[in-house]
This record gives C-alpha cells, structure tokens and sequence, in this order.
C-alpha cells in the first residue's frame, strides 16, 4: 500500500505558495504513524531536569527513569543531583495495592541521602492509573523533612509534551515567591528557557553581566532551587523557549507584576536583538547600558563576522531541512542559515503552535514544506523531494539523514557543542561546515547511481 | 554488605516492553508495536538508535486519556491499519506496556476482533506478547517476545527440513553474523530467531527503505517445528516455558541449552552441540582461531592475572563474561545483574567454580547505586560491562571494557564481537590492552617496550 503521508495527516503538512496557510497542529499523535514526539512526562522531565540541586524522583516503573538518566547535556557548575537517576520502580504488587508507602519510604531515604534543596516527583502512566495520592505523600515528606517536595503532574498518556511543559511550570510556580529578593538589583532578569546546553547559559550570563544586567535565576539550565524561590524578585522574564517556559513567565506577570520578553540567543541577529531588548527595557534606569550593550555586539561581531564570511563561501546555496522540538529554534536557525547562504527548505517541529506556524510561513521561502509532528518516513520523503544537503534534528532523525547519505547536524538535548550566543553561532556555522565539507558524501550511492546498483547487487549476493 | 534501599538509583535494567521491541527489530519487515501511550515508543527508540545509529521504527496506539477510560482497543485496530498503510510490513509484534496491563487490555482479542473485521484485506502475521513494564525487566520482555513468536506464527510441525532452530538471547549485530557464518561453515541451516545482523546493523542506501533488509523471514519461523533441533543460550529469563520448549512440547522439537558461546568453554560447548547437527566437518577456520586464542591466552597471561572486575549487565551475558574472565586468570570481585533471579548466585558459581578460586559477591536485583556501594571496599581494576558503568568506572579511575547493550558513548557497538572464538580473542585483546594503557599512562617515566 505505502502511503508515505496518511491521509489524516496530511492537514499537518504545508507547502508555502502552494495552497493558502493552514495548518492543523497540537492534535494527539496519530496511531501507528511513528510520531517521533514522546509524551507528557517527557515534556515535564526536559524542563525540569537541568534544575541540578533537586531530586528528581520517577514514579513509576523503571522505563521512565531509565530512558532519561543524564539524558540531557544540561551542565552545572556545582551540584550533579539532577545526572542521577531516581525511581520508585514499581513492581506488580505496588499496582495492585498502591503506590504510596514505597514512594513515601523513597522519597525519605533519598532526601536523607543526598539532602537536595528540593524535590519534584514526576506521576508516570501508572500513577494516573492506580490512584496514588501523590500530593498527600509530597505533603507529608515536606513538613518532615523541611524542603519543598513538588509533585509534577505528568502522567504519560494525559496529552503531549506541551501539557507536560505546563505540569513543570506549575511545580516550579510553587517555588517562586517563597525566597527571599533582598539585595536583587533593579536592573536584573530571569533566564527563562534555556537549558545550558554544553554551557549556552553561561555565554548568556556573561554578556548581562558586561551589560550590567544581574541574573536572578536561570530557569533551569544550571539552575538552583533557592534561585527559583526569590525570582519573582526580578525586574524582567526573559523568555526563549517559549513552549517550555512561557506558562512559568505569564503566571508570574499575573501574580507579581513580572513583565516578560520573548528572546533566542541562537544566531546573529536575534542574539543581538535580545540583547538590544534587555538594554532598552533598562535604559531608564540606566541610560549608558546602550551603548555598553552596542559596544558589545560591535565586538563580538566583528569578530564573528570574518570568520562567518570564510566558511560561507563553500556552504553557500547549500539546502537544509530541520526538524526540532520547539519552533523557537526553527525562527532563529533559518536566519542563521542566511547569513551562511544556505536555504531552509524543509522545516517542522514536534509540537509548534498555528501561531508558530504561521510565522514560520511567513519568514521561509515559497515552496518550504511545513510539517508538524512528522515521522521518519515523511522526513525521508521530504528530504529526497527537496535534495537537501545538511539535516538539523535529534538523535531520532540522525539516521534517517544519514541513511541517505545526507549531512545532519545534532541540535537536539543531547549536544556537547555550544550553539547559542556569538560564539555559537560559529561553533553552529564550523559544525555545518565540516558536515558539509566532509568528503565522505561523494562516495554515498545517491551521488553515484553506478556504484549503488553494485553495491545492492552485493548486498544481495552478500 | 550494602544496604537495601527502597528506591532505584540509576537502574542496571530497562523495561519489559524494550525486550519485546528488540525481538521484533529482528524479523524480516516487521514493525514492532507498543500498545500504549506515544512516549514508550520513542524514548525506547531514542535509547535504540543512540546505541545502533540505525532508523529504528516503532509504531504505538498512542493512547490518550479516552482510551486509558474506555480501552485501547479501536487505537491499537487504527494504528495497525496505518502501519500497513505506510510499511510493506510482514509481521507486526504488538507488546503491551505498563498503561495497556494495567487498564486491562486484550490484546489477543482485539487482534482476533481485527482478523475478522479485516479479512478482506491481505494481512500481515499479527503476533502479541505481554509485557507489563513493572515485572521483570527487559530481558524478560525479550525472552516472552522470542516465545510469543514461537507460539503463535509457528502453526504445525510442517516438514522436517534438518535445519536447526537457533535462539541466541540478545546479542550484538556482529555475534548474530559471525553466528550465522558459523552455521554455514559447518553445514548446519539455522533459522536464527531473531536476527538483528543486518537490521540493527545496515549499509548505506541509494533511496530510503521503509523498513531495513535483513531479519528472520517470517516462513522460517512458520517452519520452525519442522527443524532437527532447537539450540537456545542461557536460561532464558526464568521463564516458565521457553520457546525452545513450546516447540519441543507443541512439535517434538529437540531442545538444546547451552550457555552464551563467550570464551573457550562455552565456545566448546556450544561447538559440541553444533557438531551434533552438522553434516560436514567443523570447520578448520574455527579449529584455528581456537589455537589462537589458546596462543594469545598465553603470550598474555601475566598482565591480566588477578585483576580485579566488576562485571554487570543482563544476567545470561553477564554469566558467560563471568565464566571467559575467569578462564583468563582475572577474579570477579562483584557479578551483578539488575533482573530478579533465584539462579543467577548458582550459575555465576558454576561459571567461576573449575578456574576461580574465590567467589565474587553476587548480586541480583541491583542497581549502580548499590553496584557502587558494594564495590567501594573492593578494589576493583577494571569494569567489564555495558556504558551505563562510565559513572563509576570515572570516578574510581578505573578502565571500562564496553560490551553488550547499550553503549552510548562509544562509537561502533552493534559491531563489538562478544561470541566464539574470534569474539573471545577481541575481547582479550582489549582487556589486556585496557590494563597495559593504564599501567603505561600512570608509569612516572612512561615506557616503549613491555
């Protein structure tokens, strides 16, 4: 039969100036499709991982915890708590009976154990199944223990990863306002949506502090439970993954007056244009933080730009399709793929809004498919139509790229390079380019039609 | 003796439905099928891929909150509809999850339900295992995925055809194929059941292949009651029946037990069984390699003599790596294994007792909290195990041997060559260089020669 795009999914598909915009999104995974999104916990446990004096308790059976131990490559620069991995590891008579006594009696010996500063208790399928009361629990540890126990309503089959991004952002909701915000500068912010991915907040953090910008909280990546607990004490959100942490940002506006921008460090302009919105927002307060902040982006600018320009001239007119989790990422990274002469021409995301995708449409070149939720069988299909050059995903897409012959560039969690900042966007450009440049894909049996029809003969005979 | 904690820390294990997705990755165009929520699926195919870097397809009823109420019947009837639609598919292997066991799901019905709803349209070999993911552990979901196989594609006892049915538990792409190469240099025709040779383990591709070559092809396995003879590894998982016990029961099929074909004496066992089914001499190539390693067991022995492992993993694996270590002169000081076993104690001993001459603790039900914990007073010299050890092996300073499932942060694993005598040799190789590296690099004046 092969039917690469199912019917009932083909309103997720979009072809600029082919039809008028319309994109059908935030819908549950089709059945047997083989979406590659994960599900309510995932989302829950991405936000809230990189939170690194925090226990982060699995309830749950073993899988949840298993498949996300040290998933992420959100570093500290102090506690590894968050590299653990904890579960309750439900067995056959936990379901039958409950779940409770053992996660009570986890949750006190590893609070014991490793005295965290806080812990987040993450409900599994099961746990929505079976009933476990796990606010009375989380209740009861915390008066004893003295440390906020959060749980985080992320039951696995209860939507997709968005409404475990809300799960997080409630559980963290519950932290914020209980600190202390004596001594916060006026001019200060929170790091909203960045995970500090091979250390992208650290690059961040140090262009505030040159702007004179305090950072009350990074939220989460290298973050600290006692942060999170006096951030309603900063003048300003900054929000980059909107997905993940817009939720957290506007319950703060409602409750403490918090202000928030939407931001990306990823890339030259919308770095510098994040950059350029945080000094207008404290201009008032401090009229010189302009030109500090000009003086800045002039800086690394022209270091960048040079550097930029070399690489551009073997990448240039080189075609790229990208499919990532949030659609924040797909904005910046087409306007980076510009100023290296490349054009996206494929771009979808896990779990982007009609908002997202109408944006994107807006800013992509006609005859750009737009894909919301795909599978490996689309994203294949999609790359042979268009004769893409360098793929931009996750673990899960890699060997799709890579199976047919064609560059990809991990720009997923997992990620030991930093991308985000001035310096990232060189890191992302010299990445690209090695990709690009490697001498490997002439040899692939797509650029060589001669050879693949030995190479399958042999694979036969072999 | 380290204390028994309530909870898990940094598991020596994954779930029972992983073992069942692995099985079915090993069936030539079958997709394998996971009746639950949408996040089992692709955070076991993440796990898989990070690990064999090949496209790993698997489907899910991607159950939401309605189903987890009503059932998950009518999701789990679509979602098979659509793979067909998308895949030239064979066989698809439907494994439940915790979710689907737990709302009380009949798999088995429901796809009865589907025959008939469906029986205008030319289906694939529907089969169903269950695999609730708060019993047991993967391995237990793979060995139930072997047996489900067995039970239900394998109609009759058909013609006996000589071949010999091959059950090898999980092992990597490159022991699957030097499997194979074995058979057919001895004469004997193995039906290999599963077979992640090529799956897990492809070529490069001219045009995007919606599922990948290679795999047991689903009339082998229908013929599988017509064989000589059924050879399975290890113990199967504590399974009340295996599949080479379903067919000995269903079709009189002989069945064989041996332990996983890791090091000289278990290479010479299963060579033994081999010989049995051969129609043809063994095969001098393997007479060879065997010298060799004898050879290398020698020119070696000195470096590796009483070194200290930690050897941990899945329990049959874990046995057999035991029982190699102790024939080259290295002491298990702990043997661990995240499932629950009664006979892991026994059969870790019995590997160890003819060429060790002290015990290592033993444990079972671990995790690397308490692998560490057990392992503080031990003084342990090198790791022997999969990458999930890089935690400890760090921060004792200590030398990983990478083997098994998963390696996550090496590049190559599905081609680590674990089984025969080949396969031991490249072990030893790297054993005995591991301990070489380390003692050169920490030498204050560094050396050239040994």
């Amino acid at each position: 039969m092969n039917q690469t795009i199912l019917d009932e999914r083909k309103s997720q598909v979009h072809r600029i100036g082919e039809e008028p915009f319309a994109m059908a999104c935030n819908r549950p995974s089709l059945a047997g499709a083989v979406s590659q999104r994960a599900c309510v916990f995932c989302g829950s446990r991405v936000v809230l991982y990189p939170i690194a004096d925090a226990l982060h308790l699995v309830h749950g059976p073993i899988g949840c915890a298993t498949y996300t131990w040290d998933i992420r490559g959100a570093i500290s620069s102090g506690p590894q708590l968050h590299r653990l991995s904890f579960s309750t590891d439900l067995q056959e008579m936990d379901v039958i009976f409950g779940g409770e006594k053992k996660l009570e009696a986890s949750l006190r010996e590893l609070i014991q154990l490793h005295s965290p500063k806080a812990a987040f208790v993450y409900s599994t399928c099961i746990v929505g199944l079976i009933g476990d009361d796990m606010e009375a629990v989380c209740r009861r540890v915390s008066a004893d223990t003295g440390i906020p126990v959060l749980p985080v309503m992320s039951e696995g089959f209860k939507g997709n990863k968005r409404e475990g991004y809300t799960a997080a952002c409630k559980a963290m909701f519950r932290l914020v306002g209980t600190g202390d915000t004596a001594g916060i500068s006026p001019m200060s912010v929170n790091i909203l949506g960045d995970f500090n991915l091979a250390g992208e907040t650290w690059i961040v953090r140090e262009y505030f502090r040159k702007m004179g910008v305090e950072v009350v909280a990074n939220v989460t990546g290298d973050g600290r439970v006692d942060d999170i607990r006096r951030c309603h004490g900063a003048a300003l959100n900054l929000v980059q993954c909107s997905g993940a942490t817009m939720e957290l940002a506007k319950m703060m506006q409602e409750k403490y007056g918090t202000p928030f921008h939407r931001v990306s460090y990823l890339g030259v302009e919308d770095m510098a244009e994040s950059l350029y919105k945080v000094a207008d927002f404290f201009a008032g307060h401090d009229p010189s933080i302009k030109s500090r902040t000009v003086e800045l982006v002039r800086a690394e600018l022209s270091d960048l730009m040079p550097k930029l320009a070399e690489l551009r001239t073997d990448l240039e007119g080189k075609k790229v399709a990208m499919y990532v989790g949030g659609s924040f990422k797909a904005f910046s990274l087409i306007k980076a793929f510009r100023h290296l002469g490349m054009r996206v021409v494929v771009v979808g995301s896990q779990t982007g809004t009609e908002e997202d995708y109408k944006e994107l449409a807006e800013i992509s070149d006609p005859g750009t498919i737009i894909v919301d939720d795909a599978n490996p069988l689309e994203l294949a299909q999609f790359i042979k139509e268009k004769d893409v050059d360098v793929f931009v995903g996750g673990v899960k897409e890699r060997p799709i790229a890579y199976k047919l012959g064609v560059g990809f560039c991990d720009h997923n969690h997992e990620r030991k390079i930093a991308l985000e900042g001035f310096v990232g966007m060189y890191n992302f450009a010299r990445e690209i380019h090695a990709s690009v440049m490697s001498p490997v894909w002439r040899f692939m049996p797509r650029r060589s039609p001669a050879r693949a029809a030995c190479a399958a003969k042999e694979a036969v005979n072999g | 003796m380290a204390e028994n904690y309530v909870s898990t820390t940094n598991a020596c294990k994954m779930c029972t439905p992983m073992g069942a997705a692995l099985v079915f990755k090993g069936i030539e165009n079958a997709v394998p099928f996971l009746h639950g929520s949408q996040g089992c699926a692709t955070y076991m195919r993440r796990y898989i891929i990070s690990h064999y870097r090949e496209p790993v397809d698997i489907a899910s009823s991607a159950l939401g909150e309605k189903s987890a109420v009503y059932g998950g019947g009518p999701n789990l009837k679509k979602g098979i509809l659509n793979v067909m639609r998308k895949y030239d598919v064979s066989l698809v292997g439907v494994a439940t999850t915790c979710l689907t066991e737990t709302i009380g799901d009949d798999v088995g019905r429901y796809l009865n339900e589907f025959r008939e709803e469906f029986s205008d349209l030319s289906l694939p070999e529907l089969v169903h295992v269950s695999t609730p993911s708060y019993s047991g552990t993967h391995m237990e979901g793979w060995h139930a995925a072997v047996r489900s196989l067995a039970d239900q594609v394998v109609k009759d006892k058909g013609r006996a055809h000589g071949g010999v049915n091959l059950l090898p538990g999980f092992l990597s792409p490159a022991d699957y194929r030097f499997l194979k190469a074995l058979g057919e240099r001895a004469c004997v025709r193995f039906t290999m059941l599963p077979d992640l040779s090529e799956t897990m383990d492809g070529v490069i591709w001219d045009d995007y292949h919606s599922l990948p070559d290679g795999g047991t092809p689903v009339a082998e396995i229908r013929a599988m009651g017509g064989a000589a003879g059924t050879v399975e590894f290890g113990m199967s998982g504590g399974l009340p029946e295996s599949a080479a016990g379903v067919l000995e029961r269903k079709f009189g099929v002989p069945a064989r037990r041996t332990a996983m074909p890791i090091g000289l004496r278990a290479t010479d066992q299963f060579m033994d069984v081999l010989a049995e089914f051969a129609s043809c001499d063994m095969p001098a190539k393997d007479a060879f390699d065997r010298g060799r390693l004898l050879d290398a067991m020698v020119d070696g022995h000195k470096y590796i003599f009483g070194k200290r492992a930690v050897v941990y993993g899945e329990e049959d694996f874990v046995v057999a790596l035991c029982s190699f270590l102790g024939e080259i002169g290295v002491q298990p000081v702990l043997v661990a294994t995240g499932a629950k076993s009664d006979r892991f104690k026994a059969a870790v001993t019995n590997a160890l007792a003819e060429v060790c001459q002290t015990m290592p603790v033993i444990r079972d039900d671990a995790d690397f909290k308490d692998i560490e914990d057990e392992a503080a007073e031990l003084n342990p010299d090198l790791l022997v195990g999969h990458s999930k050890g890089y935690k400890l092996a760090r921060a004792k300073n200590i030398p990983l041997i990478r083997v098994g499932f998963p390696i996550h942060d090496r590049f190559g694993g599905q081609r680590i060559l674990h089984v025969g005598y080949e396969g031991a040799l490249a072990l030893y190789d790297r054993l005995v260089n591991a301990v070489l590296e380390k003692s050169q690099d920490e030498c204050p004046v560094g050396y050239g020669y040994l």
